[in-house]
């Protein structure tokens, strides 16, 4: 926090891409440039990454699968909405915004702990298929509710807002999901987190609450699901029931794992770019041309998931990805000296079998992460 | 009486279901993998026997072309999707099975249209006995399916291959070194189990003639719900689950307070009895070595 | 008896009609190596899931420094004092050496940094990153890891995976260190290292130490004193010596 210098850059670069960005569009937008459907776009974008951001630490991080998070957002965009309505005549829109955000994300946040509590005792496909039944069970409450209470399967029709605020609004929220999921994920907490994922055995021998954290990640997911539901609520001025089935909590889950598991820049990005697809492509697509797209969905996550977790595929992947064609581009262009090639290595005198053998299990074991030369590399990436 | 007539017909229901579970929990107990695409096989083995039955007007001929794409294209999806992820965390297998699920409504989608077809299989119309009146369908369905069972059971019981299903159920890896053929193992059960929801799609068009690209999904779903109530991996307990997801729609539909919540009371049914009992009513309790 | 860190008595566990363990008398002094041993399925491993907590014991007790520990959860075990590694190597794949450490020193006093703190980044969270990731790199040293800090642990050789999964037990500062045959799968040379490092940690730390091995010039080059495990039972106890030449105990390694 002292000196500047000590700051990793790379870190933060998403908050101030995002920052930029809402910055750029505020002022776009009050010079009259944006189109009403561009604002509508920006909030189902700034909505889409909350959700999917918040998904990620579930599934990415704790290594837990739900299949609910849109049960998760139903009841916060039911329980704001409705506090909305019923607060705009008393408080005026902005401090009912607040209100009703929060009063949408500790309620989902409640049923968080609440769905989070199997969560301790099911694991893997028995918890996906709760979390599944919780967000049916939600919605079929809410739709099969009275009419003066949550407004029954015609939706329940929640107060507007000003359009050219609420996106500023919803863009801000995302930054402040942002901040709370990665600074958690970046502390001892998330590591903790990813120990449970990878190894809970391990986990509960090293001494960490694995009860406690599980609970912890599901609440404030849950939190950010539920206040996600209330942006949609205002962004839309209605809520129904049949926007928050399973379907919906699976497209959220597509959009995690096609940004890449366990990586939170790669949810921001899917969650925009599917988001911005999806509005684009049903302008261009109608009729029956409309499930192309699911089509083209379908068959890029399948291919997607193929390439990257086949275990026969692991010797192309190694071969042609992203990072190591990255890295190429980057030697060819600087050609690093303080790099030494492993076949460059010079032996001062001939290794013996054993330190042969050790040698070879090295190699073996070499993939694009582990490079036995790297440069002394700064470590305060938590 | 009124009852009887409801407990017939969600026994009816419920060997429905526990059709589709049983392809769910085969697969579950060899493959070790949740094939969420399985509802979606229904619906195709549905339009199956909605183009036979245009084209030739027979029944039977419908079903045996469903039963036979179905097992064709089983086959398929386990070579092309799911054979390259065996080894592969459980949620990359899952996920793409979602994929798989998307696909495959979203073709039918291209080549039928959104719009419902009609399937109008034969009518059958109602038997009537001692005071009761049943549509022979429901009687058709049960009793199909309890053919069905039971020459499953007695195929894995007391068939060469069927001991290998149970084998490779248990270890794969020791199955392979007495061996057996894992991959033509795997091969059998996702054709079992896509041929079982051929079958269950005629028996869903039976109770309803409307066929829609989703015909699968709630369906697939629900029989899911049912093979983890029963434990999944066990062949009795897909049997179990479903005769009583099955029983407790039919009863719940006919009680007006609550029959708009029948999805809401089977899904908590689901939570309330893996919280008794995590791996369901009949599944077995796995401790991980440590 | 302040000098006795883990006692048991008559600490015994059944899976349903088996006795996997039974009538198990321990007593570890303070700062001593303590050896395990026993044919397959003797129940070694048993043991110390008993003693971790990962299995409830069903007859007798145990305690460390005086405190019953019987039937207390993993974590609360682990609080206590009592940390171990694995047979099968329990690593934190997806993460890199040093972190493995770092989840190690999760509970320490010194590492004292809520929720809230973290996600606010106030200044406790800066001091006490700064502090861990200084001890961790320490622990690392104790074990010959410290170069190895920024590789994925899962891209490590064997023989140091086993020499991690050490430094992340110690880093949970524990009065009793449980290692589960720890030279497994190593070649002589990194089991002479792996000796050095074990009486160092005693020698250096003070720290008590118990550990299954099969290897016996292991067992006898490091052990003050053995138990000799045989179906559950205890065989012969005593100095390496003394137990190993016990004539029931070659029976039952040579069967007669």
């Amino acid at each position: 926090m002292a000196n500047l210098k000590n700051i990793k850059w790379k870190h933060y670069i998403n908050y101030i891409v995002i920052a930029v960005f809402t910055v750029v569009v505020s002022l776009l937008s009050f010079s009259g440039v944006l189109k009403n459907s561009d604002i509508y776009l920006l909030e189902k974008i700034a909505i889409a990454i909350i959700l999917a951001v918040s998904l990620s630490m579930v599934v990415g991080f704790l290594g837990e699968l739900s299949l609910g998070h849109a049960g998760f957002m139903c009841v916060g965009a039911y329980l704001g909405g409705k506090t909305a309505v019923i607060l705009e005549p008393i408080l005026g829109e902005y401090p009912t915004l607040i209100v009703s955000l929060l009063v949408g994300g500790l309620v989902a946040a409640l049923f968080g702990v609440i769905i989070g509590l199997p969560a301790l005792r099911l694991r893997g496909d028995y918890l996906a298929i709760v979390t599944l039944a919780f967000g049916e069970i939600v919605r079929s409450v809410f739709m099969n509710s009275s009419d003066e209470s949550f407004g029954g399967s015609l939706g329940l029709n929640t107060p507007r807002f000003d359009k050219n605020a609420l996106f500023i609004i919803a863009l801000v929220l995302v930054l402040a999901c942002l901040a709370v999921t990665q600074n958690m994920i970046r502390s001892k907490h998330g590591r903790a987190i990813t120990s449970i994922r990878d190894n809970e055995i391990a986990a509960k021998a090293t001494g960490i609450n694995v009860t406690k954290y599980k609970l912890l990640v599901f609440t404030v997911s849950s939190f950010f699901a539920g206040i996600a539901g209330v942006l949609y609520s205002y962004s839309n001025f209605t809520v129904q029931s049949a926007k928050f089935s399973y379907t919906y909590s699976i497209e959220i889950l597509v959009m995690v794992v096609l940004g890449g598991m366990g990586s939170i820049n790669g949810s921001i990005i899917a969650a925009s770019l599917i988001t911005f697809l999806d509005v684009k492509l049903q302008t261009i697509l109608t009729g029956n041309l409309a499930v192309l797209q699911d089509l083209f969905y379908a068959v890029i996550l399948i291919l997607l998931v193929i390439y990257n977790n086949a275990p026969s595929l692991k010797g192309f992947r190694d071969k042609y990805n992203i990072k190591v064609l990255f890295d190429k581009f980057k030697r060819i262009k600087k050609n690093n000296p303080s790099k030494i090639n492993d076949d460059e290595a010079k032996w001062d005198r001939v290794p013996t079998k054993i330190e042969m053998d050790e040698l070879l299990s090295v190699d073996m074991r070499v993939s694009s992460q582990y490079t036995p030369d790297k440069p002394e590399k700064e470590d305060n990436n938590v | 009486m009124k009852f009887i007539e409801t407990l017939i017909n969600g026994l009816s229901m419920g060997s429905t279901y526990a059709m589709i579970a049983l392809g769910y929990t085969m697969v579950y107990g060899i493959a070790k993998m949740l094939n969420f695409a399985h509802g979606d096989i229904i619906m195709v083995g549905g339009y199956t026997i909605f183009i036979t039955m245009s084209l030739s007007g027979n029944p039977v001929l419908g079903v045996i072309a469903a039963v036979i794409f179905c097992v064709a294209l089983g086959i398929t999806i386990e070579k092309i999707a799911y054979k390259p992820l065996r080894g592969a965390s459980p949620l990359a297998v899952l996920i793409t099975a979602i994929g798989v699920s998307y696909l495959l409504q979203s073709i039918a989608q291209i080549i039928f249209g959104s719009a419902p077809k009609m399937v109008n299989i034969a009518d059958l119309g109602n038997l009537e006995f001692a005071g009761l009146t049943v549509p022979v369908y429901t009687l058709v369905t049960l009793g199909c399916s309890v053919v069905i069972m039971v020459v499953l059971s007695l195929f894995v019981k007391y068939t060469k291959t069927g001991r290998a299903m149970i084998a490779v159920s248990e270890d794969k890896g020791a199955a392979q070194l007495m061996g057996i053929n894992v991959n033509r193992i795997i091969m059998i059960t996702f054709a079992i189990g896509s041929g079982l929801a051929a079958f269950a799609g005629l028996f869903m068009l039976m109770k309803s003639p409307s066929l829609t690209n989703t015909l699968g999904a709630m369906p697939g779903i629900k029989a899911f719900t049912a093979a983890v109530i029963g434990g999944i991996g066990s062949i009795p307990g897909a049997m179990v689950g479903g005769l009583l997801i099955g029983v407790v729609e039919a009863i719940s539909l006919t009680i007006p307070a609550i029959a708009p919540y029948t999805d809401a009371i089977e899904f908590l049914i689901l939570i309330i009895i893996l919280l008794v009992r995590p791996t369901g009513i009949l599944g077995k309790k796995k401790r991980e070595k440590v | 008896m302040s000098d006795i860190v883990l006692k048991t008595e008559n600490l015994g566990i059944s899976f349903g009609g088996l006795k996997a363990v039974q009538n198990l008398n321990l007593e570890i002094k303070k700062g001593q190596l303590y050896g395990l041993v026993g044919p397959n399925g003797a129940g070694k491993t048993t043991v110390f899931n008993m003693i971790t907590g990962v299995y409830k014991p069903t007859t007798g007790k145990f305690w460390l420094d005086g405190e019953e520990l019987t039937g207390k959860s993993q974590e609360t075990i682990n609080h206590k004092g009592i940390a171990r590694t694995f047979q099968n190597i329990r690593l934190f794949n997806n993460m890199s050496v040093i972190r493995n450490v770092l989840v190690g020193l999760h509970n320490q006093p010194e590492y004292k940094c809520g929720v809230f703190a973290s996600i606010f980044r106030l200044p406790s969270y800066f001091k006490t990153e700064k502090a861990m990731r200084a001890r961790a790199k320490e622990i690392l040293r104790i074990v010959g890891l410290e170069e190895e800090r920024n590789n994925l642990s899962c891209n490590l050789p064997y023989g140091k995976q086993r020499k991690l999964e050490i430094a992340r037990a110690l880093a949970t500062n524990p009065k009793l260190l449980c290692l589960d045959e720890p030279a497994a799968g190593m070649n002589p040379h990194e089991t002479d290292d792996l000796m050095k490092i074990v009486r160092h940690i005693r020698d250096e730390y003070g720290i008590t130490i118990l550990l299954i091995e099969h290897d016996m010039k292991f067992v006898s080059g490091v052990c003050d004193e053995i138990t000799v495990l045989n179906f559950g039972t205890v065989l012969s106890q005593g100095t390496p010596e003394v137990a190993l030449n016990d004539p029931e105990v070659i029976k039952a390694y040579i069967g007669g």
